[in-house]
């Protein structure tokens, strides 16, 4: 159980997969103007994740051990493949949910937070559980680092900011400040 | 391969028969694979002999350069000397138990990892069973700060105390220490980072001890 | 796209069009490996192989390909050469490929890739396309080292291993942890934004100079 408790930590806080890892920028970049936007995606997010790790998991258990040359390929197709038969569903079975987070389900499924889970997973030799909890970890740090962003976005909008450094160069350097903030978490799981 | 929805609707009028679409698909994931599996067979070989000589300089420098050494693996809580039927040795925890030029066994060498300051501290450590002695330390991996927690791979001072350390290690300040052969002093601004390592190394030895034990009373086929 | 000369499809992705610092495309290998200039020349070489490789397949096979499973197919292209680029980096450089880790593997979701397939190689003949994802590649692997640089001196004292300030230099560590991969790309961009600046000022005072009024009118 503690074991499992790092690995959700770690990866939402220590290890925070958009502020150190730098996985899942696009949506960091692009959809972070508006906190509720931002929260949207994130959720979004830790949806996908999970079934990502579910995948990654299913191919790593029974697929790959017999080919492991074609990771990559298998992951890439079959988590495309998965979230698109997921996306229909839920517009099928839900067409309120669909309005909420399915628009930015197609934007996910080429996003490097879902394809570097899935790769991490693998190279840290993750087990289903400890894959879930991985998942829900990174998918709740992205949420996070989103809807931080957002918000301080939503103020900068009313800051005077140098006409130099409007656009991207102000949320890169945003973005570098909330990183050096989040490198104050490391240590925190240490039991020493 | 499913197709989204909006990709159908933004095709031209025209209809394109589903089989043409498969047998694109199946056409591209032929050459695909054909191509992986040609620079497959041809990169392996040198992977798994530069994984094999990592490996071997690893044992090397914890055991004090051994004649030779032999791979054991954990199965079911035993050690032992063949992976069992089914099972390939890759998929298997291992240690390795290194021998001189007479062939006496030196000790083994036994690979572990804990989470550390920022991620997981890989290490390897040789460790004689019957002295309870450390015989060397290698940091294989760690993302620690650099210029303070990764001075538990860079700093010599601290790597070499490990060698001949008693076992169970015990992590002390430097005006602290008292001369103890259990003590490991403590790298100022990296006290987690170096308490990590002396914790990996008690909590495998706690683990392993009982297994090695066994080994050593009966080493099997 | 009016401009139809081969140097304009090379040279259109080196700097006027350059991926990471106007498009903001590739961000993620951008800031995750570049923290030496080692990793940021191998993680470039590594991208432009697969640029290549991938818009000479798609180029092509482009009138064999499906509308409806066009972007399947390109996954499926880029993924094996990001394929072969991670078994062949491990087998030249290995500790190289150890230093970037799951970042070669990720490549295939360097949507600069995706798009380049896309807008330029699906509609283009192959010499066309392989000037361009050229000029791309490059480009990608100029912007790496503009990080890289900066991100090594700064933060070790060193370029692509060689001690720069002598023993009594203090690294700024930061430049080589992640916020100073954020930090080193918003200053690049400041930086940039505030030599267009300067150059459009100047040119309110005084003529273009010939050369500069040819390609901003280009």
């Amino acid at each position: 159980m503690e074991n499992l408790i790092w690995i959700l930590l770690s990866a939402m806080v220590v290890n925070n997969f958009t502020l150190a890892l730098f996985l899942g920028l696009c949506p960091f970049m692009g959809v972070s103007a508006r906190v509720e936007t931002a929260l949207r995606m994130g959720l979004a997010n830790i949806f996908v994740l999970t079934i990502t790790s579910l995948c990654a998991w299913f191919l790593n258990a029974f697929v790959l051990p017999h080919a492991p040359y074609l990771r990559l390929i298998s992951f890439i197709v079959v988590i495309a493949s998965l979230v698109q038969i997921v996306e229909i569903v839920i517009k099928k079975v839900s067409p309120a949910l669909f309005r909420q987070l399915g628009i930015f389900l197609p934007l996910i499924t080429t996003n490097c937070a879902i394809l570097g889970l899935a790769i991490f997973q693998t190279n840290r030799g993750y087990g289903l559980v400890e894959g879930l909890f991985f998942a829900v970890g990174a998918g709740l740090g992205l949420t996070l680092a989103l809807v931080l962003m957002a918000s301080i976005r939503e103020n900068a909008e009313l800051a005077s900011v140098p006409e130099l450094a409007k656009g991207m160069a102000l949320v890169l350097i945003i973005a570098g400040s909330l990183s050096l903030a989040f490198m104050g978490f490391a240590g925190l799981l240490s039991s020493a | 391969m499913t197709d989204s929805p909006s990709n159908t609707q933004a095709a031209p009028p025209e209809e394109v028969p589903s089989r043409k679409l498969m047998v694109t698909l199946a056409g591209v994931g032929a050459l695909a694979g054909l191509m992986i599996v040609v620079v497959y067979g041809w990169t392996q070989p040198t992977i798994r002999a530069y994984k094999a000589r990592m490996l071997a300089a690893a044992v090397g420098e914890v055991l004090r350069m051994p004649a030779r050494y032999d791979t054991l693996y954990v199965h079911q809580d035993r050690l032992v000397n063949h992976p069992p039927d089914g099972a390939s040795g890759a998929d298997l925890e291992a240690v390795y138990l290194g021998y001189d030029a007479d062939g006496t066994p030196i000790g083994y060498a036994i690979a572990a990892g804990e989470p550390g300051f920022q991620d997981i501290i890989g290490l390897i450590f040789g460790y004689d069973h019957r002295s309870g002695r450390v015989l060397g330390m290698k940091v294989l991996q760690s993302k620690e700060t650099p210029g303070l927690g990764d001075k538990i791979e860079k700093d010599a001072g601290f790597v070499s105390q490990f060698e001949g350390a008693l076992t169970p290690l015990l992590g002390v300040k430097s005006r602290d220490a008292s001369g103890d052969p259990h003590e490991i002093d403590m790298i100022t601004g990296a006290t987690i980072s170096s308490r990590t390592i002396i914790r990996t190394i008690n909590n495998a030895i706690e683990r392993m001890g009982p297994m090695l034990e066994a080994y050593e009373r009966n080493p099997g086929p | 796209m009016r401009q139809t000369t081969p140097q304009a499809d090379f040279l259109r992705g080196i700097w006027r069009e350059n991926p990471v610092l106007i498009q903001m495309l590739g961000l993620c290998p951008a800031l995750a490996v570049t923290n030496t200039v080692a990793n940021s020349i191998a993680m470039g070489v590594a991208t432009f192989f697969v640029l290549m490789g991938s818009s000479l397949l798609v180029s092509t096979f482009k009138r064999w390909i499906p509308h409806e499973v066009r972007i399947s197919t390109y996954v499926l292209i880029i993924a094996t050469f990001v394929t072969i680029a991670d078994m062949l980096l491990e087998a030249a450089v290995p500790t190289v490929h150890k230093a970037l880790g799951a970042f070669v593997g990720l490549i295939v979701v360097n949507c600069m890739i995706l798009g380049r397939q896309e807008a330029f190689a699906s509609k283009q003949p192959i010499g066309r396309s392989l000037l361009d994802a050229a000029g791309t590649g490059l480009g990608f692997m100029l912007a790496l080292l503009m990080m890289g640089a900066v991100r090594e001196v700064l933060g070790n004292g060193t370029f692509l291993g060689f001690s720069l300030f002598g023993p009594n230099f203090e690294p700024w560590v930061i430049m080589i942890l992640p916020p100073g991969g954020f930090l080193t790309l918003g200053l690049w961009l400041l930086v940039l934004s505030w030599i267009e600046r300067r150059r459009a000022e100047s040119g309110k005072v005084a003529e273009w100079p010939a050369g500069v009024a040819q390609r901003r009118a280009a």
